[in-house]
């Protein structure tokens, strides 16, 4: 084609121009681990979950959740959420509610029938699970997902453990409790109750081949108070224990509970329920030092319950109490002062603590008992191959949501024990810390209170204390999610980009850099509300 | 921000766009298909801020004018980098004449679109704060007096970068320049000259002028849909950080202009026919020192000896213009 004069070239689009080549670092997207997911015992990752509410997906998110915990709504009610402690959006405004989504979740899955899967082919493998508490019935919904044959027994009528006959009804209705249970049962677990195991040689001999010990742990400590005939004492386990079967004891009108724990706050509780006018627990440290969680302890004492610090009791009569003031000593040990005071009580309820019995593992070889637990290697396989342990009867801290990650890890030792192939857990990503995020970009929104029923009404019987969401307010409060240190395709990227150098791969596909012209200036990654992008060194 | 109603609470209207916004509320660069107005290859810095901004502008032009536009550009950087020859960045119909007649030029091509009865073509003319405050502004302001039916963008870095970063009548005070250097009792830029031109623009009285920065992008897009859908002569004067001027890193782009607002040091806000019409308000106040100190230009403000009297006089400045537009929410 003829030129104009002192033109040469055709005209060329600037693609023909790599700019790429300028680049000393480059951006690429990671995904990294969430703090929530971090913190979970029992090995969820709430960010992934409320990804999926977020759009109003419950049904995903559910399936989603039930992946490491089949139960959602009792997690909702009786989880500590560590969770939330460790929630980024705590440094900027409140932590995300993460419990009262999962919550609304599992009641909501309830509500709809939703049932959890059932595996499509059997190993033809048989486990025997010893106790149908959170623990046990976590690793038998985990085992049958993996198409093991699975009996779980118990010695209790129902089933549930400490679920049922730990936590009160105002903490965790039965309804909601049964309706869990019934889901993993309806994948072919089979349930066998009032069934005691005592000889575990005996039950291996029946032809399981493994067994999962979580028996919990059901005996309230015995500890020594100096005590009249007439005093009146029970233990706080078997407490709520016979309150849960319908079959509570007299305390009277001044209970007194000896503890700090969670325990003695229910204790404490139930008996305000029961008709005390006055539930006092004595403890012999201080609050900080409280092994019970704050949310607990709040909500006892506006119901009233009153606690004396730094005591102890030092002997029981009938109708009244001697109660030894306490000091802390330099390293926080409580030590006697020889002061002394008398507390009207009708009753003393002991929440000392809980120990297990693991008499049904007498016989068996190769194990290692240490202080009233079996020891367990990082597969909770006890000393003796074949046999696992998890749960309250190793040592660990004593929740629901500890117990159900035992469970799920155990299940899959056990599966890879029965495969006989190694177990490997994956690698978790780095942690996704508070500073990578770029906050800006995150709207301002207060957390959704959960509605209280007022303390006064909340006293007079066992109706729960906590109520839930509606899906409006769970929507929003999963959209305050931050998604911490993984793509939740807000744009920001493909927009703030100079270049045009990052392509939108479409909904769900996330995002690609183009580095034929990205020149690594970095603002994508400056800009990434949730700090899933990283600049590296280019290496060329 | 407040010209979007959307009650969107994760990353509520602050970020580009959001899988679960309706589609009609995304941003014209959420796009999966956006029109690419300025494509990739150009030779603008990394991290430029003129870059973003003029296909942030175009774009949300192009989205409006359904890609019946034509574009006039001034010489400066943004003429420069995009189009050293044979190649050229635009995906828009493109003009490029002398420095300082971008405003008579369009003037011009309106006039012949008018005459041709091509009524539904649109104009837009663009520049730097040069071709702007300085060179063009004799052109700038007849098209203004004339109201002409031209939009006329100014991305405004404060300086002269293309040709190594001199001094222009935008160039804040204080601010180091190769012809205003950081030396004397007065170091940088002197007080009290320079030119708000978006001022001058609403006291001309036009249809519609309004500010803006690379930091905002719905706030941006919302201004350039209204400018767009409007007729006369128009005036859009956007912040645009500058890393190789300005001495920043080039991650910073963004940050710094959010800053500059976030600051009360860049004042963003509406005008039309003279009055100013809504403001975006300042959302977590910051001193304007922590706008000053991602900059190398301010950089003798702060070593080897801490000139507390000069950052005074910028703050002072920056809260004239809150004072001035009313940036901070009255709590009451």
């Amino acid at each position: 084609m003829e030129k104009p004069f002192a033109i040469t070239l055709d005209v060329g689009s600037s693609l023909a121009n790599h700019t790429g080549a300028w680049r000393v670092e480059r951006p690429v997207y990671v995904d990294l681990t969430p703090p929530c997911a971090h913190a979970c015992p029992a090995m969820e990752d709430p960010q992934k979950w409320l990804y999926a509410a977020e759009d109003g997906s419950y049904e995903q998110a559910w399936r989603t959740l039930v992946e490491a915990n089949p139960f959602p709504a009792i997690m909702g009610r009786v989880c500590y959420h560590p969770c939330e402690t460790a929630c980024n959006r705590s440094f900027l405004d409140e932590a995300v509610g993460i419990n009262a989504v999962e919550r609304f979740l599992g009641d909501h899955a309830i509500e709809q029938g939703w049932a959890l899967p059932v595996p499509a082919t059997t190993t033809g493998r048989r486990v025997l699970v010893v106790g149908a508490g959170p623990t046990g019935l976590s690793a038998a919904y985990q085992l049958r997902r993996l198409g093991h044959e699975v009996t779980v027994r118990d010695t209790s009528p129902l089933p549930g453990g400490m679920m049922r006959y730990g936590i009160p009804a105002y903490r965790l209705p039965r309804d909601v409790l049964d309706a869990e249970i019934a889901r993993i049962v309806a994948t072919g677990v089979r349930l066998e109750l009032s069934t005691r195991v005592d000889d575990m040689t005996a039950a291996l001999a029946e032809g399981f081949d493994a067994v999962f010990v979580a028996v919990g742990a059901q005996i309230g400590k015995r500890a020594y108070v100096p005590a009249a005939e007439a005093a009146r004492i029970v233990d706080a386990v078997s407490l709520l224990h016979d309150v849960a079967q319908g079959d509570p004891p007299l305390l009277g009108r001044r209970v007194v509970v000896y503890g700090g724990g969670n325990t003695a706050v229910d204790a404490a509780r139930t008996a305000k329920r029961l008709g005390a006018s006055e539930s006092v627990i004595v403890y012999r440290r201080t609050r900080d030092r409280m092994p019970a969680h704050d949310s607990e302890m709040a909500e006892a004492i506006e119901e009233g319950v009153v606690v004396k610090w730094l005591s102890t009791v030092a002997h029981a009569d009938a109708g009244h109490l001697r109660v030894e003031r306490m000091e802390l000593d330099e390293t926080g040990f409580p030590q006697p002062t020889g002061e002394f005071e008398d507390l009207e009580a009708d009753s003393l309820v002991l929440a000392l603590g809980q120990e297990t019995d693991l008499s049904l593992l007498d016989g068996v070889s190769d194990l290692t008992l240490t202080n009233g637990s079996v020891e367990v290697d990082s597969s909770f396989m006890t000393g003796h191959p074949g046999i696992f342990a998890g749960g309250d009867a190793v040592p660990a801290q004593r929740t629901v949501t500890v117990g159900v990650g035992h469970g799920a890890k155990a299940a899959r030792a056990i599966d890879a024990w029965l495969r006989a192939t190694a177990l490997v857990e994956p690698d978790e990503a780095p942690l996704a810390e508070y500073a990578a995020l770029n906050t800006w970009y995150y709207a301002d929104a207060p957390h959704a209170v959960r509605p209280r029923l007022e303390a006064a009404r909340r006293t007079t019987g066992f109706e729960e204390v906590v109520q839930g969401l509606d899906a409006e307010t769970a929507a929003y409060e999963a959209r305050r999610c931050m998604s911490c240190g993984n793509c939740f395709e807000c744009d920001n990227c493909y927009g703030v980009c100079p270049d045009n150098a990052v392509i939108k791969l479409g909904t769900g596909k996330r995002f690609e850099i183009d580095y034929d012209y990205c020149k690594g200036c970095g603002i994508c990654a400056a800009e990434c509300p949730s700090g899933s992008i990283l600049m590296v060194p280019e290496t060329r | 921000m407040s010209s979007t109603g959307v009650k969107f609470y994760q990353v509520g209207s602050f970020a580009v766009g959001n899988r679960l916004l309706d589609p009609e509320l995304r941003s014209a660069q959420s796009e999966q298909g956006r029109a690419n107005s300025l494509t990739s290859g150009h030779r603008a810095c990394q991290g430029c801020g003129e870059a973003l901004g003029a296909r942030y502008v175009l774009d949300a032009a192009m989205r409006a004018a359904q890609g019946r536009m034509v574009t006039v550009n001034a010489t400066g950087c943004l003429e420069v980098f995009s189009t050293p020859y044979p190649e050229t960045s635009w995906r828009v119909a493109w003009l490029h004449s002398l420095f300082g007649n971008a405003p008579a030029v369009a003037t011009g091509v309106a006039a012949g679109l008018r005459a041709t009865g091509k009524d539904d073509v649109r104009v837009v003319a663009q520049g730097g704060d040069g071709a702007t405050v300085d060179i063009g502004f004799a052109c700038l302001s007849g098209m203004f007096e004339r109201n002409d039916d031209v939009l006329y963008i100014c991305y405004d870095n404060g300086g002269y970068m293309n040709t190594g970063v001199q001094r222009s009548g935008a160039t804040p005070p204080a601010a180091r320049t190769t012809t205003t250097q950081a030396v004397g009792d007065e170091p940088g830029n002197v007080f009290g000259q320079g030119k708000d031109v978006p001022r001058i623009a609403v006291a001309h009285e036009i249809p519609y002028v309004a500010t803006a920065t690379v930091a905002d992008l719905r706030d941006l897009e919302a201004k350039v849909d209204k400018a767009m859908g409007m007729h006369g002569a128009r005036y859009l004067h956007v912040l645009v950080p500058c890393p190789l001027g300005w001495g920043s890193a080039s991650k910073d782009t963004v940050k710094i202009a959010r800053l500059a607002t976030e600051s009360g040091h860049f004042p963003v806000f509406e005008a039309e026919r003279g009055e100013v019409t809504s403001v975006r308000k300042i959302r977590h106040q910051v001193p304007v020192e922590e706008y000053l100190t991602l900059q190398g230009r301010y950089k003798h403000l702060f070593s080897p000896v801490r000139r507390d009297d000069v950052i005074d006089r910028l703050q002072a400045m920056a809260d004239r213009n809150i004072a001035r537009y009313g940036l901070v929410e009255e709590v009451l």
